[in-house]
């Protein structure tokens, strides 16, 4: 027994010819969010439907909140709350009328799952539209009604697979503040993503998918450091020739001087400390450090390094995080982001 | 925004959601009907079946076969086809529950359902249900049509309630089929096809429109033999209505009230297992 909220243990399953996952193993702790980070075709949804008890795997153990998922798919499915892909609602239905028949289906009395809905549309920004047919609904507003169906219950076990997939940024925005309100919650959460800057901004830990494998898995921190791609640029306040013999042997590798000896930069393994170590050394060596650095590798680029191929339809895979040394200390993790051009 | 969606507090977490009781299995019964119901009441086209078709269909029979064709041993035909309009009506409508099944199928509503904590059946039962109700919706368009242009019974009043309760008992029935066809279509259109390859020869190759006597040999066969004919002969002599095939030997002419039960029962029992075992097979992957 372990105390994992969401076990998966070397889930294989095949449609046909096609096999979609090939031995997946991960596992969330209460209260922690998960995210499935993979392109198209990964295995990801295969993964949540067996999660969430709709398809059994060919061979693995799946564990949902405690419970054996393939040994007790109806107890699974009272600790769970899922919200589908092509979110699953009734289009002839009223929002309101979607998420009482949820509420019904789940056990609620009527008049619980009145009450609950009301608040949940409230909550959605949802009670403008509350009364009316869901096919009339805008993509965003189906997501977050299909979400709000999943909630309906409070269930302590949350799969959401790509939320945010096909939305434009202004949905994607609050679908995102959604989750984040959630988190935190005591809720355990799977989310699956083809986008590396939502898992990032959303997963305490990341399990990248890819061909029914799992490639990768750790923080997004941890995976932004398998990354040889960081980058590290000093500004002297002064020409500082022998600056280049200083920063070579700390960065492993060939530093590159600009034209006026002010800027130098290099390719770095990892960045964590290193920024403060560079400045410390300078100080000693004598020169004035202006300004350094450290660009953190993009998960798109951790996806490109395990492999080798970016995460597609990606646009947004080159966002960087900006390290400056200085009083508050290297903030690696700082929201501070910009593009960058790959 | 946290506190509102907080997790369920531990206490409340089993009592509040235990299933598996029969009051519990009503309950998702009735939330599943009254959705199918919301359905119908919103798709136009399904309501049509089962409001405008059967005015539609008992006007063009009455005003068109009316004089033409002559009922063996006497009678009004606007009395004599009454219940065979009753029993095309009902028949054909059955062709919504294969439709409405393949839609949900189609549309992953369905996996909606899957991941809630009900009784999976409901999916079915509902669909049963609504479509009953709604045959009885069809029932009284026809009847209040019927009486409209002529239709008259001189039988008493639960005799009269009885030969509509046979008729809505074969509907239910074979809307199990009918569920069967849904449960086996890859879209709603293929479902609806099976109204016109399956339910319209059903209903019209019996004594609903014409007398059989003037058939062909074989075609007479399958006529008296068809379920379509035993309900529609039950309701005739249970709405003391002209029932020319009460003349016909063929046992479920004869006995026309225990041969449409009987059939209803054995449909019955055939296709809603089979129905069952149908929707699980199609919703295991």
């Amino acid at each position: 027994m372990t105390d994992a909220m969401i076990e998966a243990d070397g889930l294989v399953k095949s449609y046909g010819q096609t096999r979609a996952l090939a031995g997946v193993s991960f596992s969330a702790p209460p209260g922690s969010v998960l995210g499935l980070l993979g392109p198209n075709g990964a295995g990801k949804t295969t993964a949540v439907r067996i999660l969430t008890t709709l398809a059994r795997p060919d061979a693995g153990q799946a564990r949902v909140a405690g419970i054996d998922v393939l040994a007790h798919p109806a107890a699974v499915r009272r600790q769970i709350g899922a919200a589908a892909q092509d979110a699953t609602l009734d289009g002839l239905l009223t929002g309101r009328q979607n998420l009482m028949l949820v509420g019904e289906l789940s056990g609620m009395r009527t008049g619980q799952a009145r009450a609950r809905a009301a608040e949940l549309l409230d909550l959605f920004e949802l009670a403008d539209a509350a009364d009316r047919v869901v096919k009339g609904y805008s993509g965003g507003m189906r997501r977050r009604l299909d979400l709000a169906a999943s909630l309906l219950t409070r269930p302590p076990v949350l799969f959401l697979d790509e939320p945010t997939t096909g939305l434009d940024p202004v949905s994607r925005q609050r679908v995102w503040e959604v989750i984040r309100a959630l988190i935190g919650s005591g809720v355990t959460l799977l989310l699956t993503t083809q986008y590396l800057d939502e898992a990032d901004a959303l997963a305490d830990r990341i399990v990248v998918v890819d061909h029914g494998q799992v490639i990768a898995d750790g923080t997004p921190r941890e995976l932004k450091q398998r990354s040889r791609s960081a980058h590290v640029e000093v500004t002297l306040a002064e020409p500082g020739p022998e600056a280049e013999e200083v920063i070579a042997p700390m960065v492993g590798g060939r530093v590159s001087v600009s034209a006026d000896g002010l800027r130098l930069g290099a390719a770095v393994d990892s960045a964590p400390g290193l920024a403060t170590a560079l400045v410390r050394a300078l100080d000693q060596a004598g020169m004035l450090v202006d300004n350094i650095e450290v660009r953190q590798p993009s998960l798109d680029d951790v996806f490109f390094a395990l492999t080798g191929a970016h995460i597609p339809g990606d646009n947004n895979g080159s966002s960087a995080a900006k390290t400056t040394a200085g009083p508050g200390g290297p903030g690696a993790d700082a929201a501070e982001r910009e593009r960058v051009q790959a | 925004m946290t506190p509102a969606i907080a997790q369920r507090p531990g206490d409340a977490a089993g009592t509040g959601l235990i299933i598996g009781s029969m009051a519990e299995r009503a309950r998702n019964v009735v939330s599943m009907t009254r959705r199918n119901l919301v359905h119908i009441s919103r798709e136009p086209m399904q309501l049509s079946d089962v409001t405008i078709q059967p005015v539609l269909f008992t006007v063009l029979f009455i005003y068109l076969f009316g004089g033409a064709i002559p009922i063996p041993g006497g009678g009004s035909y606007t009395d004599f086809i009454l219940a065979g309009l009753l029993a095309l009506n009902l028949t054909t409508s059955t062709m919504g529950t294969a439709v409405g099944l393949a839609t949900d199928l189609h549309e992953g509503i369905i996996d909606r359902f899957r991941v809630l904590p009900m009784w999976r059946p409901a999916v079915l039962v509902g669909r049963s249900l609504a479509d009953l109700l709604t045959a009885c919706l069809c029932a009284l368009v026809v009847a209040v049509t019927g009486l409209a242009v002529g239709w008259r019974t001189s039988a008493g009043l639960p005799s009269i309630i009885g030969g509509f309760a046979l008729v809505l008992f074969f509907a239910y029935s074979l809307s199990w089929v009918a569920a069967c066809v849904g449960l086996n279509s890859k879209s709603p259109e293929s479902a609806a096809s099976f109204g016109f390859i399956v339910l319209f020869p059903l209903a019209f190759v019996s004594n609903a429109m014409v007398p059989t006597q003037h058939m062909p040999g074989w075609l007479q066969a399958v006529a008296d033999w068809n379920p379509v004919s035993a309900v529609t002969a039950a309701a005739r002599q249970l709405w003391h209505n002209p029932n020319p095939s009460a003349s016909i030997a063929a046992w479920p002419m004869q006995h026309p009230v225990e041969a449409s039960l009987a059939w209803s029962v054995l449909i019955l029992a055939a296709a809603a297992p089979l129905a069952s075992w149908y929707f699980r097979r199609r919703t295991t992957e």
